[in-house]
């Protein structure tokens, strides 16, 4: 049934949209922690007609990392870094919303550009993979706190899962169990560097990290 | 043997971290990579046997790249004993701001060390895309930590840096891997299997608009890797900030292996008859970086950066030989080698020169030839060479590269690159040759009656090879730079 | 079947302040009070229409005829929209823009006749309302439009005599990012809270009320009257959407069109009991979000 697949994708979609609305950080990570339980939703949805033992697996491993573990993580890091929990980001509420609805319009439209070879499990899959990759780096560019850098890196890594869950019939479990080991890592480490930046320079805001440039020069 | 490349490095990381005799551990550090350089020379004499099905394969491409790799790791393990000697336990003062601050613990260091250098073979071997992108993305978390030695906020700084826009780039070759895998895929019948061989042998069933699609996520995701611009931002912040032996092995070996994951991807583009696209792209992304380099080389203060910022220009070479075709695909691989060789040199130099002088400002470093001796020498002589000076080694595999140019007819290209390294060849001449003459400004108390053995041996011996190579080519060089030449068009 | 048309004219106009019943009905249960009779604002009405109205010296005709316009052109909009299922009094392809418009219209006659006034309070009412309606209404066509494509057709009759179970079946996801925009269009334009609190007795917080103080008399009464029909006209867009019951028998579908509506009210007054009116800053962003929800929508659909 396509709607299991699509309710959960179209989900996902909005997830990007409020999160790129959204400045509040306590916020931002519960909304990407609910984008991954969603994840989890469409993997066990997207291999329904198969046997369902390793895409369960897989999926509560999903829903586990990306809707708990890292969640836990960066609210730790949030906790211990007494950061100002709102920040302003560079571009306004409203500028990002409605370039959110761009991305998403240049979404659909690079979609329709991208024939599939073999017919995908839903229609919607290579947008919203599309859309929230395109999110995920507009966040990575428009946001200050390395919080939230780290959080739009997740989102990125979320597109990209979408587009190899729904799309390539062919992938092997190991690959999708691998990616997802190498976001924990890269979250892992990151978490750890947020931590060490806020202990050297008390902030965790990136646009005062300038110590080290050339344009002044 | 291709199991032994991985596990020496690998099993001596493990064990490394665990032994507390810092003497024993440096011991086991030189004695690793000299087992897996010697491993690595074996391979040449007898070619191993591929394993797992075709995903680890040693071919001429692999090969050349596996080799600079390891001929760079032996001297700068070598000259790490001397370096971790130098940098013993306990607090010490920054020579820039004059906070205090610690370094990080050396097993850490050490056993990154090796892991780096595991995770780089991996890279060489690995002939399953989804398997190279794996061992890519280790490179990055496996050199983090090396470049956050010193533990202070600049390098703080440029660890994030690195970690952020590495690991974004590296996500967006993952999507194009994906990518890769649609193309790949048969028509709903079994798809093709994503290793170079069956991409390349099979390359008439891909599919076009994924596969263009493919290669531009690889090209812009592992180009972050390897220094592109405009994705170059973190290179000069993590080579200025690492030790000077992190940043030759960064340079001269991290960003090949960056290049190999590309180069595999134009293989597949050429078998597919969509050579052309690439070359396209390769070539615009070559000159912007050489662009780029120049304007940040000429007037630039830290002779570190400026190192960096050099690496930049080179991988731009590389990308513009390989854009251009055909005999400069020759020169682009032979750049490799000479290039890796010449720039691991002048880094270990200027660790040298930072630890005699401390300072990292080319404007307060001056009569580098009358302080240390051995070290001046190598530095003008390094500067000569990376900029295409004969009678080293780099002119002649640049000079192949513009030769190949003229050949195709692209006049404003070749016209370009002229220009371009001409620009650097300036802006270095005026930094480094300030730096080597004049009134030495070295604070006297750190001024080494004799320079450590340590720390001139290595670069000296690389220094001889790049000479060497300037004047004659080993028949076994050429002939495995011919093979990998070929393996591309 | 001689009585279906004079029941489907004559179901808004005597319904309709049943809307404001409800609504009132259910704020004051939920707070604890018993609250107004059920005909209350029949009532209001009548005895309105038996008072005298006061016209100032300062106003000139268009004072006096806001009102009428407005609850004249809220009478045509109800002949446009289909309830239960069937089609309108009045259809024909293209209709969705004229009912935009006959909305905008009785808009803008409210708004110039406050205007018209002179008074500062409903200078500013007037320009807080007009800027949430300029950003209202692309969330309101955005959403028509989406419906549109679904269907295939321009007639509102049309629109919505089609949208069934099937059709949810098929396109579950959009048709709920449609509902969720018309939902806050509906707040929106009926000026509920959260954009507008109508039991605020502060001129400085009013937005809709505060056009309409120096009203009196039968002017009043219309107010009040075409108030209701609004609430009637936008929910039936609203629920027309979110009931899809459509069996075929008048009877039963009017039946659940008219649950609906009634469900409707009683959610627009848990809402109103459980929130209080948003900053005026973020009203503006609730706005956006919907037009983003029905652009996403349509997006959708488009595909």
């Amino acid at each position: 049934m396509s709607t299991w697949v699509d309710t959960p994708l179209v989900l996902v979609a909005l997830t990007g949209l409020l999160l790129v609305a959204s400045s509040r950080l306590t916020r931002c990570i519960r909304i990407v922690a609910f984008q991954g339980a969603l994840l989890g939703v469409i993997t066990v949805a997207v291999h329904q007609h198969e046997f369902l033992a390793r895409p369960l697996m897989l999926a509560a491993a999903i829903v586990a990392l990306k809707g708990a573990v890292f969640p836990w993580l960066l609210s730790r890091v949030l906790r211990e870094a007494d950061v100002r929990r709102e920040v302003e980001p560079i571009v306004g509420y409203i500028s990002s919303l409605l370039l959110g609805t761009l991305m998403l319009a240049i979404s659909f439209r690079l979609s329709a550009q991208l024939p599939l070879p073999t017919p995908a499990v839903s229609s919607l899959v290579v947008p919203v993979a599309l859309f929230t990759t395109f999110i995920g780096l507009f966040l990575i560019v428009s946001r200050r706190t390395a919080l939230m850098q780290v959080l739009a890196y997740v989102v990125l890594e979320n597109g990209i899962y979408v587009f190899g869950v729904g799309l390539v019939q062919g992938t092997p479990i190991l690959v999708e169990l691998g990616v997802l080991l190498d976001v924990f890592v890269a979250v892992f480490v990151m978490g750890i560097a947020i931590f060490r930046i806020n202990r050297e320079f008390d902030h965790i805001d990136t646009e005062q990290l300038t110590l080290l440039t050339d344009w002044m020069s | 043997m291709l199991l032994a490349l991985l596990l020496i490095p690998t099993l001596a990381a493990i064990v490394a971290y665990g032994v507390t005799n810092d003497a024993v551990r440096r011991l086991m550090l030189v004695t690793a990579v000299a087992a897996h350089a010697s491993v690595v020379a074996a391979t040449w004499a007898t070619p191993p046997a591929s394993l797992f099905g075709g995903w680890l394969r040693l071919d001429a491409l692999g090969r050349l790249f596996l080799s600079i790799t390891a001929a760079l790791s032996l001297p700068a393990a070598v000259y790490s004993v001397g370096y971790l000697q130098r940098e013993s336990r306990g607090v010490r003062r920054d020579f820039e701001e004059g906070l205090w601050f610690a370094n990080a613990p050396e097993a850490t260091f050490t056993s990154c060390l090796l892991l780096f250098l595991a995770a780089m073979t991996l890279v060489t071997i690995s002939h399953r895309f989804g398997l190279l992108w794996v061992a890519i993305e280790s490179t990055t978390l496996a050199s983090a930590p090396l470049i956050y030695f010193h533990r202070h906020h600049r390098s703080l700084e440029a660890t994030w840096k690195y970690l952020l826009i590495c690991s974004v780039g590296i996500a967006l070759a993952l999507l194009g891997n994906f990518f890769l895998a649609v193309a790949a895929s048969n028509h709903g019948g079994a798809p093709i299997p994503l290793v170079v061989r069956d991409l390349t042998e099979r390359a008439a069933e891909l599919h076009l608009p994924w596969l263009r699609a493919a290669f531009i996520l690889l090209l812009v995701g592992y180009g972050t890797k390897m220094g592109l611009a405009p994705l170059h931002t973190w290179l000069p912040d993590a080579h200025s900030e690492a030790p000077s032996l992190v940043s030759a092995l960064l340079s001269g070996a991290l960003l090949n292996c960056a290049f190999l994951g590309v180069l595999r991807a134009q293989q597949v583009l050429v078998a597919a008859g969509q050579g052309a696209f690439g070359q396209d792209l390769l070539v615009s992304f070559g000159i912007l970086s050489m662009a780029v380099a120049a304007v940040f080389v000429v007037g630039q203060a830290d002779y570190k950066r400026m190192l960096a910022y050099s690496s930049v220009e080179h991988m731009g070479v590389l990308a513009v030989g390989v854009g251009v075709g055909g005999a400069a695909t020759f020169g682009a691989l032979l750049h490799a080698v000479n290039h890796s060789l010449t720039k691991a040199m002048l880094f270990l130099v200027a660790g040298n020169i930072l630890a005699t002088y401390r300072t990292k400002s080319a404007l307060e470093v001056r009569g580098v030839l009358r302080v240390l001796p051995a070290s001046g020498a190598l530095w003008v002589a390094g500067f000569l060479a990376i900029t295409g000076s004969p009678p080293f080694g780099p002119f002649l595999s640049e000079f192949t590269i513009l030769k190949g140019a003229l050949a195709q007819g692209r006049v404003v290209v070749a016209g370009l690159y002229l220009a371009l390294l001409a620009v650097v060849f300036v802006g270095m001449a005026t930094v480094v040759l300030r730096m080597a003459h004049g009134a030495p400004s070295a604070p006297t108390e750190d001024t080494p009656d004799r320079e450590p053995l340590l720390a001139i041996v290595p670069p000296a011996i690389i220094a001889v090879i790049v000479l060497v190579l300037g004047v004659y080519i080993p028949g076994l060089l050429r002939d495995a730079v011919a093979a990998a030449a070929g393996a591309l068009g | 079947m001689t009585l279906a048309p004079i029941v489907q004219v004559g179901l808004p106009l005597l319904l309709a302040p049943m809307l404001l019943s409800v609504i009132n009905r259910t704020k004051a249960v939920v707070a604890g009070r018993n609250g107004q009779p059920w005909l209350q604002p029949y009532l209001d009405v009548l005895k309105l229409l038996r008072k005298g109205a006061v016209y100032s010296g300062t106003t000139t005709w268009v004072f006096r005829a806001g009102p009428t316009v407005g609850v004249a052109a809220l009478l045509v909009s109800t002949a446009l929209v289909p309830f239960g299922g069937r089609p309108a009094s009045v259809a024909f392809s293209g209709d969705v823009i004229v009912l935009a418009y006959l909305l905008g219209l009785a808009r803008f006659f409210t708004v110039i006749a406050a205007l018209d006034t002179g008074s500062s309070f409903a200078g500013m009412g007037a320009s807080r309302e007009v800027t949430f309606s300029t950003l209202a209404e692309p969330a309101l066509f955005l959403a028509l439009a989406a419906i549109a494509r679904q269907t295939s057709s321009l007639s509102l009759s049309a629109m919505y005599g089609g949208v069934g179970v099937g059709t949810w079946a098929v396109a579950a996801p959009a048709l709920a990012l449609v509902t969720g925009a018309l939902l806050v269009v509906f707040l929106a334009e009926n000026a509920r809270i959260p954009v507008d609190d109508p039991t605020t007795h502060l001129e400085l917080t009013m937005i809709h009320e505060v056009m309409v103080l120096d009203h009196g008399g039968p002017d009043l009464a219309f107010i009040v009257y075409g108030s209701a029909l609004k609430l009637w006209v936008l929910g039936a867009l609203l629920v027309g959407l979110a009931i899809p019951a459509r069996t075929g028998n008048a009877w039963l579908d009017g039946a659940a069109a008219l649950a609906g509506m009634a469900g409707l009210a009683m959610a627009t007054g848990l809402i109103e009991s459980s929130m209080a009116r948003w900053r005026l800053v973020r009203v503006p962003q609730l706005l956006v979000s919907a037009c983003v929800l029905a652009a996403l929508a349509l997006l959708l659909m488009l595909r």
